[in-house]
């Protein structure tokens, strides 16, 4: 398909693009690696009048150790997610999920800050920020403010970050040596999740956090899940309440019934592998 | 001479790189949308957003004001402007009475599914176009919808307003009726299967695309099209426009793929060339991924009834069979014979001793159907390789067991074989297929595994399918086809012509689109002559340099255009040695060919290379008397008969109980494809077939709503298997050499996707036998076996 007629803005740094956001309001997009949103250009779902380029911001793609968390830049792309000794050693589910995401090309193109902003409940990375309890950066023309991935993201497609805001950074609490899982269910390699399911045991007496794709309108956390943990309920107990609190789409890929299957069923598989 | 003088080795039969790939590779490869020339305009189409609707109004005024639009037409504007004689054209009108409603590239009064013309924009971009098209306001008054066969078939609605029924033919096989009938009565076991061939989107690499340049003198059109039939197109459009045919040359470029969906006359072929030709300037479009699923014609969409009658011993007695077919909203170039094509094997590998076929076509509003990979082969050898395991459960014997007990000449070799459906099979050695297969796939092994997973009671359960599929190919017998109301012939044509230089142009009328005819037909020219391969040019694909042809398609390219290719290398060789004997003084009787030279027998020395006498032919300074000059021959080769390929697949599947999710474990194929030209070739043909099947087993379907909206246009939910999704896959062959045409050779093309489907579901199945599940309906979605699953142990979860 063809997208609608748009303007082109390539920005030159963060404070420019948000500066372009503050110009243009609701009728600017910014752009990072285009592998959400100009799909939904081309189906003409989504119709911007102004694309603010953001994609060559190189000093927003990094992956820092910042004391307690991994400090990751928004611009950094799934392929260095995947590949950052760093992550693997400190935060490996987002490594490990980086490299479950979509196909190479898409991962050589597609943004951490991306997948997140967009909000996709479908998404993979989303559920690994918030079974690892992160939080992200969003610069806005009156500053910074961090918001905990719990808090981000808060209707279909929709997330905490203002029309003029900018996420910089994400951050994910050091998670070296801890019980993590990953399981992603779907019917080709390079597919969205018909429903995945992440798991991170923290180290620190915070108990098994699990969040859940493709279960409901965003991505989410499944808090039946963990107050079962936390109560010390078994984890094919726990498991067993995986689809409590969901309100799983219905397409091709399957109904509602199937989906909450599913999530009972990943979830018993993440628990098992996070040894929780 | 720049040409090697040297023989080669014989190089048929042996693995060869394909010459036409590093220019593919190297993104050289010119197709369609590659092309631009100065002034072109973009089509951009105004499609119908229902199923089923009259038009009541269109404005097309803000399409027309918009900056860099040059013209919009509404149907009855371009109806008034007298472009087109005749409607679209179906070429196969499978009985006297079929009902084929007028087609015509806009539609005038009524849309008849989504996506069906009802205006076109001319604008000097194609972002433009599309926005324009966009800027179209057409008011509909929407009909009842026929979003399935099951709907059409009821009738409550139609899927043409102004007909009264849906069915638009009957159409039976039925060479003994009471022998049919006497067979079911006296059986001990009756099976009977009910299978949905779902619809299919074609998903070819390059989509469809078309460019139509006027020449500056008016009146001639060149049309590059990404078609597999430039010169069906050529007849057709001459037909449907009244241009003549010496007006119009159409040229298939770089061609990524067909899969059948280019091997139509379309809507936006004929709009290409009258606008260009009535403009005067070159009009162009290129289909969008998401528009190709209304604007290519779909495969498949049939509902199957099958049944077999067998005796105590599993021996069939009869087989009986009935299709409804969609036929879309329009018939296309042959949507009628598909079926057709398929209804000569329902009986498949098997000694049927009584037969009957009978197929409805019906009406729907979606997009029209037509050939895709197999083309009705696909279908009948699902329906009687997923029969005979439901026959084999009946009977208690093992899957293996039961086609070895029916299989035609008693699995042994046979040639030119009468089967019940009518047809001669050519030649066919089933038995041995069935053993290489088993062995190769290490099928007792694989039976083991299965049982220790069961026995274990393992969630990964193991299913094994086996498949022995014939296929008819190599269309074909002119006559045969004659015979089945088809409007054209089978031939094919070639030209084989050595150069001054010693180098050989073959001209062929089959036109490659992804099959590696330039290396196929240079391995043949080359053996037979005796000259290197790379001396060999192959020209193909292009009307004004291939005026005779009739295209690629049936598995036919190489059974019926190869054999002339080799035919007209035979007729070259007879000049070229009368020549030699006139030269060397010699007796031609006493010349033998061999090696690229004529030689006195006896006498080794006296020896004359044909490149000398090709350039001899061409200063024609000392020819025989009353020779012509040049060394040239051509053939039209009309095949006596089909060719009828075959093997045996299996495919090992693993299925996970708790999430349904069906994985492909192992592949193995033995194909025999006759006489091997490139064995390279062969593999990348059964390689990319067997997945194609596949893919229909576990993954394609285009889905429809109830208002005959497709779900699934894209790739987002359309889910075309990649690398990935596949085992790496063990493939072999035996040799049985067709008797239709003296090379041997039969078909490839097909055969993969024709075994595959079968063997896939046959696996699943297996699989979930020990839950008393008998058949699940492709594709086998993890949600689809879950369900299924659930049901067989009594609905609990
Ligand atoms: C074929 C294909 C397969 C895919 N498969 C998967 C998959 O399996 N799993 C999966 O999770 N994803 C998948 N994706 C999506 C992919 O991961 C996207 O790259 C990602 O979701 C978006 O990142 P992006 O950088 O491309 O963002 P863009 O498309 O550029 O932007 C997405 C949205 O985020 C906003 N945005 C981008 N950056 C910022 C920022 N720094 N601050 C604020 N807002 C911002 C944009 O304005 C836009 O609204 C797939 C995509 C494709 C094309």
């Amino acid at each position: 398909m063809i997208p609608a007629p748009v303007d082109y803005v390539e920005a030159e740094s963060a404070d420019a693009a948000i500066a372009a956001l503050t110009q243009h309001g609701d009728e600017a997009k910014l752009l990072a690696g285009g592998h959400s949103l100009i799909p939904l250009m081309k189906f003409r779902l989504a119709t911007p009048t102004v694309l603010v380029d953001i994609g060559r911001l190189g000093d927003l793609s990094y992956i820092n150790d910042g004391g307690d968390h991994i400090a990751i830049g928004a611009l950094t792309t799934h392929r260095a997610l995947e590949t950052s000794a760093l992550l693997q050693a400190d935060a490996p589910i987002m490594a490990h999920v980086a490299s479950q995401v979509g196909d190479p090309s898409v991962r050589h193109r597609g943004t951490l800050g991306g997948s997140l902003a967009h909000g996709d409940p479908a998404s993979d990375l989303p559920a690994a920020l918030l079974a690892s309890g992160g939080s992200v950066v969003a610069k806005g023309p009156n500053g910074e403010r961090v918001i905990p991935a719990s808090e981000l993201f808060t209707g279909f497609l929709e997330t905490a970050l203002a029309a003029d805001e900018l996420m910089t950074e994400v951050r994910i609490p050091k998670a070296t040596g801890a019980g993590w899982s990953y399981q992603k269910f779907n019917r080709r390699a390079q597919d969205w999740a018909i429903v995945g399911a992440a798991a991170v045991a923290s180290g620190n007496g915070d108990g098994t956090r699990v969040a859940l794709v493709n279960m409901g309108p965003t991505p989410m956390l499944s808090s039946a899940v963990g107050s079962a943990l936390s109560g010390g309920a078994s984890a094919a107990d726990a498991a067993a309440l995986a689809a409590e609190g969901t309100s799983p789409p219905e397409d091709l890929n399957g109904d509602a019934e199937y989906r909450s299957h599913l999530a009972r069923v990943l979830v018993k598989r993440a628990l098992d592998e996070a040894g929780s | 001479m720049t040409a090697t003088e040297s023989a080669p080795a014989n190089v048929v039969g042996t693995p060869r790189l394909r010459k036409e790939d590093p220019k593919l590779l190297t993104g050289e490869g010119k197709y369609v949308d590659d092309i631009h020339v100065p002034g072109e305009l973009w089509m951009g189409m105004v499609r119908s957003p229902h199923a089923h609707a009259k038009i009541s109004s269109i404005e097309t005024s803000a399409a027309a004001e918009m900056d860099g639009v040059h013209a919009v037409y509404t149907g009855a504007q371009l109806a008034d402007m007298g472009l087109w004689i005749a409607p679209l054209p179906c070429a196969w009108p499978v009985t006297d009475d079929m009902v084929n409603p007028p087609h015509f590239p806009v539609a005038t009064e009524a849309a008849h599914h989504v996506g069906d013309i009802v205006a076109v924009v001319l604008a000097d971009s194609r972002y433009g176009a599309v926005d324009a098209a966009e800027l179209v306001d057409v008011e509909y008054e929407v009909l009842p919808a026929v979003a399935s066969i099951a709907e059409a078939r009821d009738g409550s609605a139609t899927a043409h307003h102004d007909l009264d029924s849906n069915k638009a033919f009957h159409w039976p096989l039925m060479p003994d009726p009471d022998a049919l009938e006497a067979a079911f009565a006296s059986a001990t076991h009756v099976v009977k299967g009910e299978f949905v061939q779902q619809r299919l989107i074609p998903a070819a690499m390059e989509p469809r695309g078309v460019l139509a340049i006027p020449s500056p003198a008016g009146g001639d059109v060149t049309l590059y099209s990404a078609t597999q039939v430039p010169h069906i197109l050529k007849v057709m459009i001459a037909a449907t426009t009244g241009l003549p045919e010496a007006k119009l040359r159409i040229i298939a470029p770089s061609v990524g793929g067909g899969f059948g969906a280019k091997l139509n006359v379309n809507p936006d072929e004929l709009l290409a060339v009258t606008l260009a030709n009535k403009l005067g300037r070159a009009v162009r479009w290129t289909e969008s991924r998401s528009e190709a699923a209304f604007s290519t014609h779909q495969g498949r969409g049939q509902l199957q009834t099958i049944e077999i009658a067998a005796d105590e011993s599993g021996k069939i007695a009869g087989v009986r069979v009935h299709i409804d077919a969609d036929m879309g909203a329009y018939m296309m170039l042959i949507t009628p014979g598909v079926p057709l094509l398929g209804s000569f094997l329902y009986t498949g590998v098997y000694d049927v001793p009584a037969f009957g076929f009978t197929c409805d076509g019906y009406f729907t509003n979606l997009t029209p159907t037509d050939a895709y990979r197999g083309a009705g082969r696909p279908e009948a050898s699902y329906a009687i390789e997923r029969a005979m395991d439901m026959l084999a459960a009946k009977v208690g014997v093992g899957p293996d067991e039961i086609r070895r007990r029916n299989y035609l000449g008693g699995g042994g070799p046979f040639e030119n074989l009468e089967t019940a459906s009518t047809l001669v099979f050519d030649s066919g050695n089933y038995g041995p297929s069935m053993d290489a297969a088993l062995e190769m796939a290490g099928y007792a092994d694989l039976r083991a595994e299965q049982q220790r997973r069961r026995d274990a009671g393992e969630s990964k359960q193991m299913g094994i399918g086996l498949c022995t599929y014939v296929e008819i190919c190599g269309l074909a017998p002119s006559r045969a086809l004659g015979g089945l109301n088809y409007g054209a012939g089978g031939w094919e044509h070639a030209v084989v012509r050595f150069l001054p230089t010693g180098k050989v142009e073959v001209v062929t009328g089959s036109t490659p689109h992804g099959q590696g005819h330039e290396t196929s037909w240079s391995m043949i020219v080359a053996d037979k002559l005796g000259i290197d391969p790379d001396d060999v040019q192959v020209l193909h694909s292009d009307t004004a340099i291939s005026p005779l042809g009739l295209d690629t398609y049936g598995s036919r390219s190489l059974a019926v255009g190869g054999v002339a290719v080799a035919m007209a290398c035979d007729k070259v060789i007879e000049k070229a040695k009368l020549i030699a004997a006139h030269q060397m003084e010699a007796n031609a009787d006493d010349l033998e060919f061999a090696g690229g030279a004529f030689t006195v027998k006896g006498s080794p020395e006296s020896t004359m290379p044909i490149q000398a006498i090709a350039f001899g032919a061409f200063t024609a300074h000392n020819l025989p008397d009353g020779m012509e000059p040049n060394l040239q021959e051509q053939v039209t080769f009309d095949p006596p008969n089909f060719a009828f390929p075959f093997g045996t697949h299996v495919a090992v599947v693993e299925v996970d109980e708790d999430t349904g999710d069906v994985s492909l474990m192992d592949y193995t194929a033995i194909d025999d494809c006759g006489t091997q030209i490139n064995p390279l070739i062969v593999e990348g043909q059964v390689h990319g077939g067997i997945v194609q099947g596949v893919a229909q087993a576990l993954w394609e379907e285009a889905s429809y709503d109830a208002d005959g909206n497709c779900k699934n246009p894209s790739f987002l939910d359309y889910l075309v298997p990649s690398a990935a999704e596949v085992p790496s896959m063990k493939l072999g062959s035996t040799t049985t050499p067709s008797t239709s045409n003296p090379l041997g050779v039969k078909g490839v093309g097909e055969a993969g996707t024709i075994g595959s489907a079968a063997a896939v579901i046959n696996a699943v199945c297996d699989a979930l036998s020990p839950y008393g599940v008998t058949d699940i309906a492709m594709p086998a979605t993890p949600a689809r076996v879950w369900k299924t699953i659930q049901q067989a142990k009594g609905g609990q979860s």
